[in-house]
């Protein structure tokens, strides 16, 4: 079919295997969104704290730069669990900020121009669509929490040697398994609400909101009712009980650690089922 | 032959409404016109055909795949265009068919460079870079048109694809479809509630009521058939031009007023009419062939 011919003319070339398809939608999704310069900006704060988490490591077991700095290496803190501990923290913040930012824009645009049926008539299912969409938060997300949060472990590790390495190797568990546990539900909100309310501001407000407003009920419910169970919808209070254990510190008083983890799979349970509901090719209108 | 569209008593049910009822037929024509009022349940039969809508009986059958059991491969051969507004506002159109082409399974490359070629195919190459958000209705249509193509599908499902748009833009519209259709590289589905685009395009049309199929039409044989049958009207000795037209082998029927209807046998020469009425002298005011519209075939239909 060339242009100059103007008649229609059939495709004969190859074809692509499946299986990579789903991938073709987080590459246009980057496409679009780092046409935001807020996001770049953004993406770019984000890196921040671990590099100045690095300069510390480093500083720690540099003697001659302490002293050029007239500090005491007993001063800086040690680089353990707790300090992991606070990098999660300081770096899941960010990554609800990100998630704010780039969730709703996921798939309410697509369900707001009908575009649904036009990816789901093609040999592209649902399934391939929602790990499609929420590959576009993970690969982000991922880059600023547990990658950063490795390469200082890493840092660490060279720094320090096998006998830092041997008894803190579960560390390098905690670090990739809690940020991941995080992002992953996250990500599960942000397209579940993406999915429900089609306007991009409002579902960045919800997903903010289920944050917000979630830990202000649970507090209001825990000194009206007595009790410690509003904590159970105070999704960080959920996800620091969690980070807690893994690290090894600071955990709740209020919840359990196998309430945390119940929390967390009810609510992934939920955004799926929501996302099941509404990631369809056509709308039912009753 | 292979059936493009082979339905073997598919249902659907939306809840405890029976939508689509026990659809039978084998479809192979070129192109198909879907016709029926509101409601009928032609967009839902498109939707199951798509594997959108759960089927609660029966089944029905693309290209001799089950739509139950082989979705992928029914759709990898399928380009649909929806009814409704269906495209992604912050995209040019070049992007947004590139995406829809690489979705269906050509490689980057070769989507873009398709992307290119539908586009301008379609009537929107020099629109090609322009957001989609930006564009006109009309170009929107086109633009989905686009998207529906730029695989090479070798069923194409339109949705009422004259939706909205202006004489001109329909009259394109139609043209593409024509086009499409006398390339014979694709079959066609055209849902239509606009019985002149179907009979426009189409060679065989179905038409649904109530979620059922009241009638089905080839309208090339409808049109040859047709053929046989003309209108004449003239004054004078009336009786007696019947007389003779029967004994040449036409069946004549007295319509009043010196108009007759006629369906003429195998082989008639209509030069004969003439002759008869010059024998008698009889002036002819009027003889046309009677064609069954394909309004006349769609009201005759509703009225079952």
């Amino acid at each position: 079919m060339a242009v100059y011919k103007q008649t229609y003319k059939d495709y004969e070339g190859k074809r692509t295997g499946s299986w990579s398809r789903f991938l073709i939608l987080m590459r246009y999704s980057y496409a679009r969104l780092f046409q935001s310069r807020f996001l770049v900006l953004f993406l770019a704060l984000c890196f921040f704290y671990p590099i100045g988490c690095a300069a510390l490591i480093y500083l720690s077991h540099n003697s001659p730069a302490l002293a050029m700095l007239k500090l005491q290496a007993n001063a800086l803190p040690a680089i353990d669990g707790r300090f992991f501990y606070i990098f999660c923290v300081v770096q899941g913040v960010l990554a609800l900020l990100l998630t704010t930012f780039v969730g709703p824009n996921l798939i309410s645009p697509d369900l707001a121009n009908g575009g649904l049926a036009l990816y789901l008539s093609r040999p592209f299912s649902r399934t391939e669509y929602v790990a499609g969409k929420m590959t576009v938060l993970l690969v982000l997300l991922s880059l600023i929490t547990w990658v950063p949060g490795l390469l200082l472990y890493a840092i660490q590790a060279s720094c320090t040697g096998w006998t830092w390495v041997k008894p803190n190797l579960w560390l390098a568990r905690a670090i990739v398994l809690g940020p991941l546990i995080w992002i992953v539900v996250l990500s599960l909100i942000a397209l579940a609400l993406s999915a429900w309310v089609k306007w991009r501001i409002a579902a960045g407000a919800c997903v903010l909101g289920l944050h917000f407003v979630g830990a202000g009920f649970a507090q209001a419910i825990n000194q009206i009712l007595r009790t410690r169970n509003g904590s159970l919808i105070n999704l960080s209070e959920v996800i620091h009980t969690i980070w807690g254990d893994l690290f090894d510190c600071s955990r709740s008083a209020d919840l359990s650690v196998m309430q945390a983890w119940i929390v967390l799979g009810v609510t992934s349970v939920l955004c799926l089922s929501l996302l099941t509901r509404r990631i369809r090719g056509f709308e039912v209108i009753k | 032959m292979q059936a493009v569209i082979e339905l073997a008593g598919l249902s659907v049910r939306f809840g405890k409404r029976e939508i689509l009822r026990d659809l039978r037929a084998d479809l192979s024509g070129r192109t198909l016109g879907l016709l029926g009022p509101n409601g009928a349940g032609k967009s839902t039969l498109i939707q199951t055909l798509l594997g959108f809508c759960p089927v609660a009986g029966g089944t029905a059958r693309i290209f001799g795949h089950d739509i139950r059991h082989h979705l992928r491969q029914i759709r990898a051969q399928i380009g649909y265009m929806p009814e409704n507004d269906a495209f992604i506002a912050d995209m040019t159109a070049v992007t947004f068919v590139r995406m829809m082409g690489e979705l269906s399974g050509l490689p980057a490359e070769a989507a873009l460079e398709r992307a290119h070629e539908v586009l301008f195919y379609v009537g929107l190459g020099e629109a090609r870079y322009r957001k989609l958000g930006t564009y006109s209705l009309g170009m929107k249509q086109m633009a989905k048109l686009a998207q529906a193509l730029v695989h090479g599908p070798r069923l194409l499902i339109l949705d009422e694809p004259t939706n909205g748009l202006d004489p001109s833009a329909r009259q394109r519209m139609v043209r593409l479809i024509r086009d499409i259709r006398d390339s014979g590289q694709m079959h066609i589905l055209l849902c239509s509630h606009l019985l002149r685009d179907v009979e426009e395009t189409c060679e065989e049309v179905l038409i649904l009521k109530q979620g059922q199929i009241v009638h089905y039409s080839n309208l090339e044989k409808e049109r040859s058939t047709n053929k046989r049958f003309v209108e004449l009207e003239t004054s004078g000795d009336e009786a007696g031009l019947a007389e003779a037209l029967t004994g040449l082998g036409c069946a004549c029927t007295a319509a009043g007023a010196g108009r007759y209807k006629m369906v003429l046998p195998e082989g008639f020469d209509l030069r004969e009419i003439y002759r008869v009425a010059a024998e008698r002298d009889l002036p002819l005011r009027r003889l046309s062939y009677r064609r069954d519209t394909l309004e006349d075939i769609f009201l005759k239909a509703m009225e079952v």
